[in-house]
């Protein structure tokens, strides 16, 4: 009896034991890690758990659209993971459908300082997503095909740019000045090389947080894409044109300019070695002098509402978001910090990557899909109308209005 | 004591008869749970899902009966992807047919070579080999407005206006039946090329003392001996082709505007983009009442073959 006792005794101190000591594992969906140096992010994760032994981080890492259909599922069947990565553009439905936490009592109970925090993404004044690493979207140019045009400098207003593209397009020799991906499949195209001309020139699509496609701002800018389309200046193929195929007509010499992320500079280096190449700010319209929009993508990070581990979860959040962190992370992948006080150097040692830090500097980031409903959605029903546009079946008026009408059923 | 020995047996005889008739459901057990689990119970939970406003993105979805059919089939776009879909759908299985049957002759064909029929036979079984994604890469590059298919029809002076052929609303739902027609024509080619195979010589011997040429050879005995292979793939063909949804999705989106929207496509654009999940089970209902038509012929048909 007694040895029965002690043996229980033994056994329940063993467990509580065992049970305290096992680390709690927390899983991280996001698109990062195959978008980085092999193994960089995971390096990451590794002192993470370094520095917090009790919790594990489990990565569940695919492609972009494959994150994002993962994170569409998960969320409706409660079964997303603890720590999410998130796209601006899918911030309010997650959001409004409860699949990710409101961060403000966690960043209380932390005494957090919200202040380092370059753009917290807020819906009903709650915020959601933090961006962890943002990447600008500036004009790249072919230096060499500017040349032999006679050009010597990127244009800086629409009338240059329209310019700059007749010099520059020879369909004989298949190259031409601007080139424009509206594939319905992935719609960014509306966002990166359509709106990026409206938020160039400190113009806005909404008003009020609510549509407001059929302003002057806009309506200026789809007559300006349609003056390039119509006199043939765009390279063809744009209906069914993805962003990879611009980059690709970039990387080629077919496309002199185009509008594309700083992330891409190393891998159109990699791509075409001998390419001569520079980036500046997007053109504004005429006369405009003021601060110029950048369009950028985020990778966001965010909690999830069914997580039974939000503190850990909260742990890695302020980790990859803290000075150091921070600052080692976006300069592996070549982008600007979320937290006001990283200090990357990644643009330190390079030209291109300097002359993006300026552009960075001196603009102020645009984006006004990011928290949007239906974001990628609102982007295919603009990309729908613009397409009619270009098709010669409507006027930029009516593609703005009818856009407007469309987009108003989904606010 | 012998009231006892003489229920025994009777109680036997009949737990032996219970057994004997539930044996067959036993044996069928497997299958009919697996068919309730991943058949039966997605559909019940599709078609009660098209009956709410909205699920899954809902936490409180509310009944709307056919709210939601009413507002697909009000709606133009599904008309034109249905329409694009049956366009796309009979053109690929007529061709399908055409092209298959015409490399199966070849391939049976007494007058090719042996050493050049294995050649042709493992040229044409290539579309086959491919997965869509590697296809659909394939023909983006080759129908690029620089791509190989513009590059030499202007070589032979048949054009120098190189078209759009994926993103041009006239050309591009007759250039993407164009490729579906290329990958899906090996399936018919060696199902036909196997019946043709079967074809007892005799039949064509005795049509030949009766004195009949190649043509009323082929549509009095190959056609009739081949025709219940033909109605079957056709039959197959159409309800996976009504389906379709990758190639589609990464060649064109179902754009350029709706010119290659097709049932799939919309489908997916109402539950992924738009997150609308109701109308997407509606459409995806209705896909599925149309491919049970075709499905409907097929099972007639297998029964008064068998």
């Amino acid at each position: 009896m007694k040895k029965a006792f002690i043996l229980g005794l033994f056994l329940s101190l063993l467990s509580s034991f065992t049970l305290s000591a096992a680390p709690v594992t927390i899983e991280f969906i996001q698109w990062w890690a195959p978008e980085l140096p092999a193994g960089a992010f995971r390096a990451i994760m590794d002192d993470f758990e370094a520095a917090n032994p009790g919790i594990k981080v489990n990565l569940v890492s695919g492609p972009y659209s494959q994150t994002r259909d993962q994170i569409v599922t998960g969320a409706a069947t409660g079964t997303l993971s603890d720590v999410v990565g998130l796209d601006g553009a899918w911030v309010n439905d997650l959001a409004k459908q409860g699949a990710i936490t409101n961060l403000d009592p966690l960043m209380a109970a932390d005494n957090y300082d919200k202040s380092q925090i370059a753009a917290i993404i807020k819906l009903n004044n709650k915020s959601y997503m933090f961006p962890v690493a943002s990447f600008v979207y500036p004009l790249f140019v072919n230096l060499d095909l500017l040349k032999a045009a006679g050009i010597d400098k990127a244009p800086s207003t629409r009338s240059e740019f329209i310019s700059a593209a007749r010099k520059l397009t020879s369909a004989g020799k298949n190259q031409y000045g601007y080139v424009l991906p509206l594939s319905l499949q992935s719609p960014n195209g509306v966002q990166n090389d359509i709106m990026s001309w409206v938020w160039a020139g400190g113009k806005s699509m909404l008003k009020g947080g609510k549509p407001d496609l059929t302003n002057p701002d806009v309506i200026s800018a789809l007559k300006f894409i349609q003056q390039l389309y119509k006199e043939g200046l765009v390279s063809p193929g744009s209906f069914a044109k993805q962003e990879q195929d611009k980059v690709e007509e970039f990387v080629n010499g077919r496309v002199a300019m185009m509008v594309d992320t700083l992330a891409h500079i190393n891998m159109i280096r990699q791509r075409n070695p001998n390419l001569n190449f520079a980036v500046s700010a997007v053109p504004a319209p005429d006369g405009y002098t003021g601060a110029r929009g950048l369009p950028y993508a985020a990778w966001g990070i965010g909690i999830a509402e069914n997580s039974t581990h939000k503190a850990e979860a909260w742990k890695l959040v302020s980790y990859l978001m803290s000075p150091a962190v921070n600052s080692k992370l976006v300069s592996i992948a070549h982008a600007f910090p979320g937290n006001v006080k990283a200090t990357p150097d990644w643009f330190a040692n390079d030209a291109l990557f300097t002359k993006g830090f300026e552009i960075f500097k001196a603009g102020r980031l645009a984006n006004e899909f990011t928290g949007l409903p239906v974001a990628e959605d609102l982007m295919r029903q603009f990309d729908e109308q613009i397409q009619t546009m270009l098709d010669g079946k409507q006027t930029a008026e009516q593609a703005a209005a009818k856009a407007q009408a469309s987009w108003m059923k989904s606010f | 004591m012998s009231a006892r020995s003489q229920t025994k047996p009777v109680h036997t005889m009949t737990t032996l008869k219970v057994r004997e008739g539930f044996a067959p459901y036993l044996y069928q057990a497997p299958t009919a749970v697996l068919m309730a689990v991943l058949l039966l119970f997605p559909i019940i939970t599709v078609v009660r899902y098209s009956l709410f406003d909205n699920v899954i993105t809902n936490k409180h979805p509310v009944f709307v009966g056919l709210a939601n059919y009413f507002n697909i089939l009000t709606n133009e776009v599904f008309w034109t992807s249905l329409f694009n879909t049956l366009f796309f759908t009979v053109f690929s299985v007529v061709f399908h047919l055409i092209i298959g049957l015409g490399f199966a002759l070849l391939l049976n064909s007494k007058v090719v070579n042996s050493i050049v029929k294995g050649l042709l036979r493992v040229f044409y079984i290539m579309p086959w080999v491919f997965t869509v994604t590697i296809i659909a890469i394939i023909w983006r590059l080759l129908l690029d407005p620089s791509g190989v298919v513009n590059y030499v029809l202007e070589a032979l002076n048949v054009t120098n206006t190189r078209p759009e052929w994926l993103s041009s609303t006239e050309l591009a739902l007759f250039a993407l039946t164009f490729v579906n027609i290329w990958a899906g024509y090996p399936f018919y080619m060696v199902s036909l090329l196997a019946g043709l195979q079967g074809i007892p010589t005799e039949l064509y011997e005795a049509a030949e003392i009766d004195g009949a040429n190649e043509a009323q050879k082929f549509w009095s005995i190959t056609i009739p001996q081949l025709s219940p292979i033909i109605l079957s793939i056709a039959m197959l063909d159409f309800i996976w082709t009504m389906q379709v949804f990758p190639l589609v999705w990464m060649t064109t989106g179902g754009g350029p505007i709706h010119a290659t929207e097709v049932l799939g496509t919309f489908t997916y654009k109402q539950a992924f983009a738009s997150y609308q999940f109701s109308v997407a089970s509606a459409c995806a209902v209705i896909i599925l009442v149309i491919s049970l038509c075709m499905a409907f012929f097929y099972v007639k048909h297998q029964k008064v073959r068998d």
